[in-house]
This record gives structure tokens, sequence and C-alpha cells, in this order.
């Protein structure tokens, strides 16, 4: 029999207004930048209080501050999770949620397609503290399969790769994941809650740097990690850091304290608190302001993208396009069943002429910004080999689906006849 | 904590305090396909400050294993049960939802075993609708949408959350998500059918607490203000939250709870 129930508000109404009611002090309608480091306990039993977890409330702004926990739970609400935690960037949200779930001995099973300050941190600078991470090909899930270890406490990929432009197939990985009781963590920066939600998909934590999409406008650091509440962290006796008691805080089983909420709990009261890579006030104001129009602009994105996708692969200088839109692309299925939306304002393609062209190319463009990100309102460029992926080895980068010709675009908001005029031009200037 | 009740492992979380059998006990129950983490914000304080809490998970419920008990009548022989597991001899009962009708049966049942009651979230009869019954007949995720629409206020989510950076609404979806197949359906129905007469509330003795929310979309405030009329002596604290009082207006709710317990 069908059943049906009350519907909650759309991702549009989300995104305008979860997480914040009008200023219980002044009755602002915005939200207010609460710029303080920290605040008053109205006496000793309340502030005895929330120090134990007691009560819940703002302490100390690196733990939680009230503009800060409106984009987190904002953020909550739109990915479908049980709560958030804003940070220092998207880099400080991957740490924590590698710190949060272990130590020494853990192991990570991670896709080979990945940024390259995220391949920074599994393969050079976690190995030091004793955490290793096995790279595996994003489509392979036999490779993912074989890469699991006893000690394995993390599966970690993006959903739309960056710069190739692969497409991790969630529900698959959430099938191994679920089988090996191993949770699935996935950094949807690319696609954003507008265009898919990871956790309705399978995965149970999800990142983002929330200097890109969820931005828009290019103007603070910033990263969340959104925790889906589905994993039963108490199954076995994999992950001591939620189930046994912790001494860093009275002897606190997270666990046993909140049943889908002892990931977070853990993360902000040891990771937050000792690591410290907290977000500032005025920075989750900076994205509450693009937040509000995320599904209104990844509609512009995606559009403007499928254009230029279209209109590349169909330009003799250049060899080869990277994008899921297009019917050769390798993920073109999975990206229409798990983003029916469009998947991605990433693209990236092969210059016919190599390196040599692809200088030539990025010289003579005028609107798009060469620079290292993506996600802004304005289109940018980059050329991964040389910049954001230069620490990788020949091996990786094609692990990583990057050749030395490879050029990443990050599609804008400007009109995209504008942005096709001035492929054109550069097109030219790269052939001659 | 683990018990053994009724032949069958029983857990109770302690507030964050080894449990201890000289101070007052509270005994603080879960509603409808819930567990002990309902009662996150007023339990470790309570535990902190005086008394000796156990937050149980109901059998079937959370980390407690066993048959799934399809009556208010079972599920508070079972509380009467875990007293004794406990080795306590009189309680402080707090009830939410469900809950409340359990406490409510075993203070009726075993009323020397009960020092206090306190019933939040409550509605006696606690009529459940025919569409919610179905779904959760069905064990369709619907009827988890349904518990978590109407257990809050209404556009809960659109508001700040009380406890920073979590979805209440996200939070209660995921825990009613984990219960066990046919919990919520044997819950609900237990709810619907449990109709204790008027002179059975009367007849109460101890000190009786109705805590009810102004916004409760599911035990609506004038139920609660209801069952307070019908019990002698009971006081009533209204309080400006949906049916989830206890994570939408964690102090409030606590402070009512704690003002009662120290009278």
């Amino acid at each position: 029999m069908a059943h049906s129930g009350p519907k909650p508000p759309h991702p549009d109404t989300l995104a305008v207004h979860a997480g914040q009611s009008p200023d219980p002090a002044t009755g602002a309608r915005a939200v207010p930048i609460y710029q303080t480091s920290s605040f008053v306990f109205p006496d000793t039993d309340a502030a005895a209080a929330l120090f134990n977890m007691e009560t819940p409330g703002h302490v100390y702004s690196r733990l939680s501050n009230p503009t800060v926990s409106v984009f987190e739970e904002r953020m909550a609400a739109l990915e479908d999770g049980v709560g958030a935690i804003a940070t220092a960037s998207g880099q400080a949200a991957l740490h924590l949620a590698i710190a949060t779930l272990m130590g020494k001995g853990g192991h990570i099973v991670a896709s080979a397609s990945l940024y390259g300050g995220s391949h920074n941190l599994l393969e050079y600078t976690l190995p030091r503290f004793g955490i290793e991470t096995t790279f595996v090909r994003a489509r392979d899930l036999g490779a993912w399969e074989r890469a699991m270890r006893p000690a394995t406490r993390l599966l970690f990929g993006e959903s739309v790769g960056n710069p190739s432009v692969d497409v991790l197939d969630i529900p698959g990985l959430a099938r191994i994941a679920e089988a090996h009781h191993v949770p699935l963590l996935v950094d949807a920066t690319v696609t954003t809650p507008a265009l898919g939600r990871p956790l309705e998909q399978g995965a149970h934590l999800v990142t983002h740097s929330a200097t890109k999409f969820l931005s828009g406008h290019g103007i603070v650091i910033g990263g969340v990690l959104v925790d889906g509440g589905r994993f039963d962290w108490t199954a076995d006796e994999r992950f001591p850091t939620l189930t046994e008691p912790y001494e860093g805080f009275h002897g606190m089983v997270f666990a046993e304290e909140s049943s889908t909420s002892a990931f977070l709990l853990r993360a902000r009261r040891e990771g937050l608190r000792d690591f410290g890579a907290c977000m500032a006030p005025v920075t989750a104001f900076h994205i509450l302001q693009g937040l509000e129009t995320l599904p209104l602009r990844m509609a512009r994105h995606i559009e403007n993208a499928s254009r230029i996708a279209r209109f590349l692969a169909g330009h003799e200088a250049v060899e080869r396009v990277h994008h899921p839109d297009l019917e050769t692309h390798p993920d073109h299925a999975l990206a229409r069943r798990l983003y029916p939306r469009g998947a991605s304002a990433i693209l990236s393609f092969e210059l016919a002429g190599g390196r040599e062209a692809g200088k030539r190319f990025i010289e003579a463009l005028t609107l798009f910004s060469h620079l290292a990100n993506i996600g802004d309102a304005k289109s940018l460029v980059i050329h991964p080999a040389s910049t954001t992926h230069f620490r990788m080895d020949d091996a990786a980068l094609a692990a990583a689906g990057i050749t030395p010709g490879t050029v990443r675009l990050s599609i804008g908001l400007e009109h995209a006849d504008d942005l096709i005029e001035d492929l054109s031009r550069a097109l030219r200037a790269a052939r001659k | 904590m683990q018990f053994i009740v009724e032949g069958y492992p029983a857990f109770a979380y302690t507030g964050g305090r080894a449990f201890a059998p000289s101070k007052e006990a509270v005994v603080m129950v879960h509603g409808a396909a819930f567990d002990h983490s309902v009662w996150q914000w007023q339990s470790r304080y309570l535990a902190h400050h005086g008394h000796a809490v156990l937050a149980v998970d109901l059998p079937a419920h959370g980390r407690s294993p066993g048959a799934i008990r399809t009556s208010v009548e079972a599920l508070a022989g079972w509380l009467v049960a875990f007293l004794d597991a406990a080795g306590v001899e009189k309680a402080a009962l707090v009830g939410h939802s469900m809950g409340s009708l359990v406490t409510l049966a075993a203070a009726l049942a075993a009323p020397s075993r009960v020092s206090r009651l306190a019933l939040v979230g409550t509605s006696v009869p606690m009529p459940v609708g025919d569409a919610f019954l179905a779904a959760a007949r069905d064990d369709s995720p619907v009827a988890f949408d349904m518990e978590t629409t109407w257990g809050h206020a209404r556009n809960a989510i659109l508001s700040t959350s009380p406890v920073p950076g979590t979805s209440l609404m996200g939070a209660s979806r995921q825990l009613n998500g984990r219960s066990r197949g046919g919990v919520l359906a044997a819950d609900l129905a237990a709810c619907q059918a449990y109709r204790p007469p008027n002179e059975a509330l009367a007849s109460l003795a101890m000190p009786v607490l109705s805590v009810a929310g102004k916004r409760d979309q599911m035990t609506p405030w004038k139920a609660g203000k209801s069952v307070a009329e019908r019990i002698p002596g009971s006081r009533l604290v209204s309080i400006d939250a949906g049916h989830s009082m206890m994570s939408e207006a964690p102090r409030a709710t606590l402070g009512a709870l704690r003002d009662f317990l120290a009278r």
C-alpha cells in the first residue's frame, strides 16, 4: 500500500531559511554576525552544566558560535543529516573526519581521483601519524573491495572527481561499505546538495569545501562536515573513539550519550577543541549569503557547463573533453541516474599540442580567470599538472585522469555566449 | 549500564555518573521507536545534580533486546520488573509520549514503587491516526516522516536549533529509522489501545506533573492540560515547543523536571 506523509520543505526553501529563526535578542531577520570569542554564563551552575555537556549552548567560539551554527544547521538540513560541523577549510573538514574515526594503525581506501590537497594529506602527511591510505581507481568497485583490510576504517571519494570529472558510484560503494561495516565519506564539493545528496545515495558522512559552490563568491575559505547519523558505530569494536570511555571528556562514551550524533559529539568536543580548525563567524555569514541562492546558481552553472562541454567537444583544437553530460564520458549513464539535474560545472579537456598549447590557451583567455579555485560565480581556468596536482608523479597523475595537457575549467554564471567567445579566441591562439 | 529484566539484557543510561542506589532514583522512559538518548539534555544534568538516573531503553528499543511488547500494560510490567532488577524500591518516573503512558500505567499498577510521576508530552487517551498506524504497520518510511514532522513544532527545521549544529528533526528521523522492524507499529497500536478510566487517574496519590508543549502537533497542549485537570493536585507546566520538547526546549524542559523533583 502506498502511503503519503507530510512533505518537508523543498531544498530552495531550506537554502533560505533552515537553521535560522529571527534573532531572539533584536528581531533581526538577517543572520547576525556574532563576532565574539565567548559567551557569558548566567550563573556558576549553568557554566558547569555547559562545560560538562549537561545542557546545550555556546561557550567559546572555537566550539560553537550562533552565526556558524546557522550555517551548520542549514547544511545539515540541505544534506538530510543529523548535524554538521563547520571548519576553517575543506581540508580541515576532511582531517576532522579522519582524526575522529581513527589513530595510529588506521587505514583508508580512497579514490585516486582526488583534489590535490586531499591527496597530499592522505599520501604524504597522514602516514607520518600512522594512518595509511590505499588509492584505487574510482570506477573499479572490485579494486575498492580488494583494498579493504582489517584495519580499514573509512572509504573516501569525491562525488565528482576534480579535475577528471569522474562520477563516484556512491550506491555501489555504499554496498561495499555496508558489507565491511566501514563508513563511506563523500566530498560533495562539486555536486553540492542542489544536485544530489550523498547521504540519500548511501554515504554516511559528507564534506564540502564551502569555499566553492556553497559560497559562490570566492571571498572566504571554509569547510563543513555533515553526519548522516545512519552508521551504527556500536555494531563492533572498531570505533573505540565513539564506543569507549574518553578520558579527555570525563570518561564520556559518545555512542551512549547520543545514538545518532556520537560522531559529531566527538568531532566537536575533541576535534574542534584540540585541533582548533573552527570557522570564523564572519566567514559563516559570507557563506550563508551565497548559500541562499545555491539552487538557483547551480542550475545556471550546469546549463552553462553543458553548453560549453558540447562546444569544446566539437572544436578541432580539442582532443578530448571530460564531462558527464557527453555520451562519450564513461560515467554518462551513472551521472544521469545519480544527478538528473546535472552533475558538474567543472570540466576538463585535452588540447591538441600538449603543454605548450595549454600555456598559450590559458594566457589568451580574458574572461576566464587563471587561478587555483573552482565554484566561483566567475569562470576559472587552471593547468592541474603544473599547479594543484604538481606534487603527483606521472603514475599518480594518470590514475587521477590528468595528462600534461589537461586544462580544467570551472564554469561560472556569465552568459554562455560570452564564455564561448572567449574560449574560441583562446583556442585559436593555442594553435598558433 | 546493563541489567537483566524478564530474562533479557536491559540497557539504561546513567547520565555519565555511576548509578548510586542511595540517591533518589529517576527513571526516564522514551516514546515510540526511540531510545534513552531523547533525554540527553535532561538526564546528564539530573545525574550530576543529586539524582540516580536510569534512562532506559525499553525492550526491543535501542540497546535492549527482547520481544516487542504489544501493550502499554506489558511495557509497564517490564518497567516495574526493571525497578526490581536495578534494586530500586521507589523511583520518580518520567515518561515522554508513549513513555508517559508506560509510566502512568506503572504508577497505577504499582503505586508504592512510584514516588513522583512526570508526564511529558502526554495525552490520555492517546489516539493515533489511521494513516499513521497503517504506514507503521507496513514498515513504511513514511511512518517515520510522520513521526518526525508531527513530533516537532511546525517548521522546526527552519528554526535555530537549541543544540548548536544539530538538526533536531534529522536526528529524530534517524533515531526512528534505527528502530527494529515492527516496533513503531506495535508502539503506536499500544498507545491507541490504552484507555485507563478517569477514576484511575483521579486515584493517583503521588505528586504528578504534566509538561505540555504549546506547539505540540502530536499530543496537543490541551490534551496535556486535560490530563493535569483529571489528576487532583497535579501541576501543569506549559513549554513553548512541539512534542519533542526535550530537544526543542531542553532548558525549559529540564527546568520543569528539576523543579518538580526538588519539591
